[in-house]
């Protein structure tokens, strides 16, 4: 297990550093020059200009950039944007509005994608099955604009039941419809996993002992498919939790929810390679972050990968 | 008789399969009597399986019953699904073949232990459904029983899975215990093992135990009556004594011929002088593996192992023991850390490619399981021709005459070349495998477990037909098997393995006569031989002893 966890972490370092590197270079390879746009339409003299790029150490090859970086980073600092905004400032007003979406959309997949998933599993080849696999595909198959536009529409404007946009209604109510547009392209995959699962699960040998056993189905279906079905679902779900939580560009724009994907689209068209830059690196942690909860939770519940 | 625990009458089960009705067992009828052990003999499809599973209302969805079964006088198939749970593990509990398999791998061997009594006996405090547990586990033989509740199945041996399954389906006294096929997946010595535990219980528990089986080894050493089953119906019912005595139907007649023993075969060997070059020399090897942590695991250690020119060698040894990696590495599949293999005196180890692979093509190979080893999309002809457009370059008419001659010589229609794989039996195809080894006339032959995958009868024909196939090409033959009385019909010479060492090898009659290593003693002793009497006096022995 110590070895194990050794290598996790190393795993993790190198990570961590190559894919922020990575981000971090594409960022300045950018074609158009950040500085120069600064000004608007009066163009700024060469001087400012000059004078700005010392001040953001542009003049430095990208390695040394990259290494004052990650040195500011490790005492947390995350920097300035090129308006002098502290960009760990700007990041924690947008956080809780991301975090917040994220989380609903991820828990209404958790009870709605795995709910379907055990009926259709449970009750495999009947019309039960074959209605969740098709409403599933069906509903994911829509553009996510053509999704928020018409519930906006519908549950908004027509039925007036929730906020069109905005977060001025504050968790739960402004969050609900953004929330559930988001989490409905995730509720194919964790429903038609979880029945998959089940399916496997339910077909296997000790189940059939089980039965023999003389244990209720409560105790057979609750206790250990239940159990044995949700290793590789949690996996997914957890991983799923993460790109949530970096994947909200369309759906906080859409609703003007002003979270951290909107912040990301919006410096990635004025160049902000402060900004870009430390929300991949925020990103990334936690991408970092889930794996490392996956990992646990899965040897938590399966004795198979703790004794490994 | 009224006072039967179990009766089937007139039982069919019928399988939905893609739209089609595939009827599975036929209207058969049998009782279990109070206290007997019956034991269920039949080969693969026979519906033995099915028959129990169906007594216990455990059949797949798409299956469909009629007839009757009944237990204790009640109709089970009548029973609601409260009644059926009532029924199960209370008063009639079930083994399974693949103990392993049969525990669910996230909880631990004393949660299921414990939620068995729990399930059946409410009333009992904690701690007494923890001392019930544990005295269970001793029961059945696993040592330190306290610790090993907190075990989970992987942490346990298979030999050691079937105990705790045993205990758990012993745990609230059942009147009927159902083990189906309970020791297929174990090794000889760990079968009679079990089967000794499987047998106590029965005085424990003063049940019946309805037993399932493919085994007439088995059969011998543990029934009192016997029901043969074969295609769904029940061939015949008889007292163990009289049906290994006087078989009265002509399928159990040959069942019993099939079960492989010693025919004295001659010893063909015998005449070559030692001036010859042995087709296969093993000197000193020794195959090690990098296992987990960087651990490393010796499979092959230090074994020497001679195969003189038209020679059959029987290779035996329990799971683990090393004996298909020595096969391995002769084919130069498994890295040889140490030793040195020569095959019709070329080195394998040292060479240039060219001619470790004109010095592999020599080598024919027959493998386990001959669906996993032939290419479905290929017909069968091709399969066979492979080797020779590939080593000998032979092509066209002279290729397809070479191809029915070979399936001629394996005893299959030439006219058969365009078949596929799916079209054959097991049986048919093994043959296959063989035609193809010998099409570039090899002569060395590696034969992994070559008929374990196969039904005792289909087994005895291949093993005929390969025996005939060898006298008439006169290969060597390097024939591994977990089954001693398989290597004692086919084999010249025999070689014992454990735990990676050869422990005792010689002439067959020596080896298997006059044993003198302890281990193939045991593995003798454990092999049960289709014989009740000869079961009891060596089950006497071992409770004396």
């Amino acid at each position: 297990m110590l070895r194990f966890t050794i290598r996790r972490v190393i795993e993790l370092v190198l990570v961590f550093f190559g894919v922020t590197f990575a981000i971090y270079a594409a960022v300045w390879a950018l074609p158009g020059d950040p500085i120069s746009s600064l000004g608007g339409d009066q163009p700024l003299s060469p001087q400012v200009v000059e004078r700005i790029r010392e001040l953001y150490h542009l003049n430095d090859p990208l390695w040394s950039q990259y290494f004052r970086y990650i040195g500011n980073l490790l005492t947390g600092d995350l920097g300035v944007d090129f308006r002098g905004r502290s960009v760990a400032e700007r990041l924690a007003t947008r956080w809780p509005v991301t975090i917040r979406l994220a989380v609903t959309a991820w828990i209404i997949q958790v009870v709605i994608g795995v709910g379907l998933g055990l009926l259709a599993g449970l009750r495999k080849n009947t019309w039960i099955d074959r209605g969740v696999l098709i409403m599933t595909i069906l509903v994911a198959s829509v553009p996510i604009f053509v999704m928020a536009v018409t519930a906006q529409l519908v549950f908004g404007v027509k039925l007036s039941l929730v906020p069109i946009a905005g977060v001025n209604d504050g968790w739960p109510l402004s969050y609900l419809l953004p929330a559930t547009v988001l989490a409905i392209y995730g509720l194919a995959a964790v429903a038609r996993l979880t029945r998959g699962s089940v399916v496997d699960t339910m077909s296997s040998d000790f189940v059939r002992a089980l039965w023999a056993k003389g244990l209720t189905r409560r105790r057979v279906i609750g206790i250990h498919v239940l159990r044995n079905s949700s290793i590789p679902v949690l996996t997914y779900l957890a991983i799923d939790l993460g790109a949530l939580l970096g994947g909200a560009v369309v759906t906080e724009g859409i609703f003007n929810l002003p979270g951290v994907g909107q912040l990301l689209f919006e410096s990635i068209r004025v160049h902000e390679g402060p900004t870009v830059v430390g929300i991949a690196t925020a990103l990334i942690l936690i991408f970092l972050l889930t794996s490392v909860v996956v990992d646990l939770l899965n040897s938590l519940l399966d004795p198979r990968i703790r004794h490994d | 008789m009224s006072d039967d625990v179990l009766r089937f009458e007139d039982l069919t089960v019928d399988f939905q399969v893609g739209g089609t009705t595939h009827r599975a067992v036929d209207k058969v009828s049998f009782a279990v009597r109070p206290g007997e052990v019956l034991a269920v003999v039949g080969e693969s499809g026979s519906g033995k399986s099915v028959t129990s599973l169906a007594a216990l209302g455990l059949l797949p969805p798409n299956a469909s019953v009629g007839g009757r079964i009944s237990f204790a006088g009640e109709d089970v198939l009548a029973m609601s699904r409260a009644e059926l749970t009532a029924l199960r593990g209370r008063r009639v509990a079930m083994i399974f073949q693949d103990p392993v398999g049969a525990l669910d791998p996230v909880f631990s061997i004393g949660y299921q232990l414990i939620e068995m009594i729990r399930a059946h006996q409410p009333s009992l405090s904690r701690a007494e459904v923890r001392s019930r547990a544990i005295e269970l586990l001793e029961l059945v033989g696993i040592p330190e029983p306290e610790a090993r509740l907190r075990y989970y199945p992987h942490q346990l041996s298979g030999g050691q899975c079937q105990r705790v399954m045993i205990a758990i389906a012993v745990a609230c006294d059942p009147e009927l215990l159902i083990a189906d096929e309970p020791t297929t997946a174990l090794d000889v010595t760990v079968q009679q093992e079990v089967l000794d535990v499987l047998l106590a219980m029965r005085s424990k528990i003063s049940g019946s135990i309805l037993i399932i089986t493919h085994d007439m080894g088995v059969v011998a050493d543990v029934a009192d009556r016997v029901v043969v089953m074969r295609q769904g119906s029940v061939v015949e019912t008889a007292e163990v004594h009289d049906l290994f005595d006087r078989p009265s139907q002509p399928y159990t007649k040959a069942l019993l011929d099939a079960v492989p023993r010693s025919r004295g075969r001659d010893s063909t060997a015998s005449g070559v002088d030692g001036g010859v070059v042995p087709a296969l020399a093993i000197e000193s090897l020794v195959v090690e593996y990098r296992g987990r942590r960087g651990k490393i695991v010796r499979a092959v250690d230090d074994v020497n192992l001679e195969l003189k020119p038209g020679e059959i060698t029987g290779l035996v040894g329990e799971s683990g023991s090393g004996k298909s990696t020595i096969g391995k590495s002769v084919l130069g599949l498994a890295p040889i850390t140490a030793g040195q293999v020569r095959v019709a005196g070329q080195p394998m180890t040292a060479g240039t490619s060219a001619v470790l692979r004109e010095a592999r093509s020599r080598i024919g190979v027959v493998f386990q399981n001959p669906t996993g080893s032939l290419n479905p999309r290929a017909t069968i002809g091709q399969s066979i021709g492979e080797p020779l457009a590939v080593h000998r370059g032979v092509r066209g008419v002279e290729l397809r005459g070479r191809v029915e001659e070979l399936l001629e010589s394996v005893e299959l229609p030439s006219a058969w070349y365009g078949r596929y794989p799916h079209e054959l039996s097991g049986g048919q195809r093994q043959r296959v495998s063989i035609a193809r080894a010998i099409s570039l006339d090899p002569a060395l032959l590696i034969a992994d477990e070559p008929t374990s995958a196969l039904d005792v009868s289909v087994q005895a024909t291949v093993l005929e037909l390969f025996r005939s196939v060898q006298e008439r090409f006169d290969f060597a033959c390097l024939f591994i098997s977990h089954d001693l009385a398989v290597v004692d019909q086919v084999s010249d010479r025999v070689a014992v393995m454990s735990g990676g060492r050869i422990v005792e090898q010689g002439d067959r009659e020596a080896v298997l006569r006059a044993p003198q290593d302890p281990y193939t003693v045991r593995l003798l002793e454990a092999a049960p031989v289709p014989d009740p009497r000869e079961q009891t006096r060596r089950r006497g022995l071992r409770l004396a002893g």
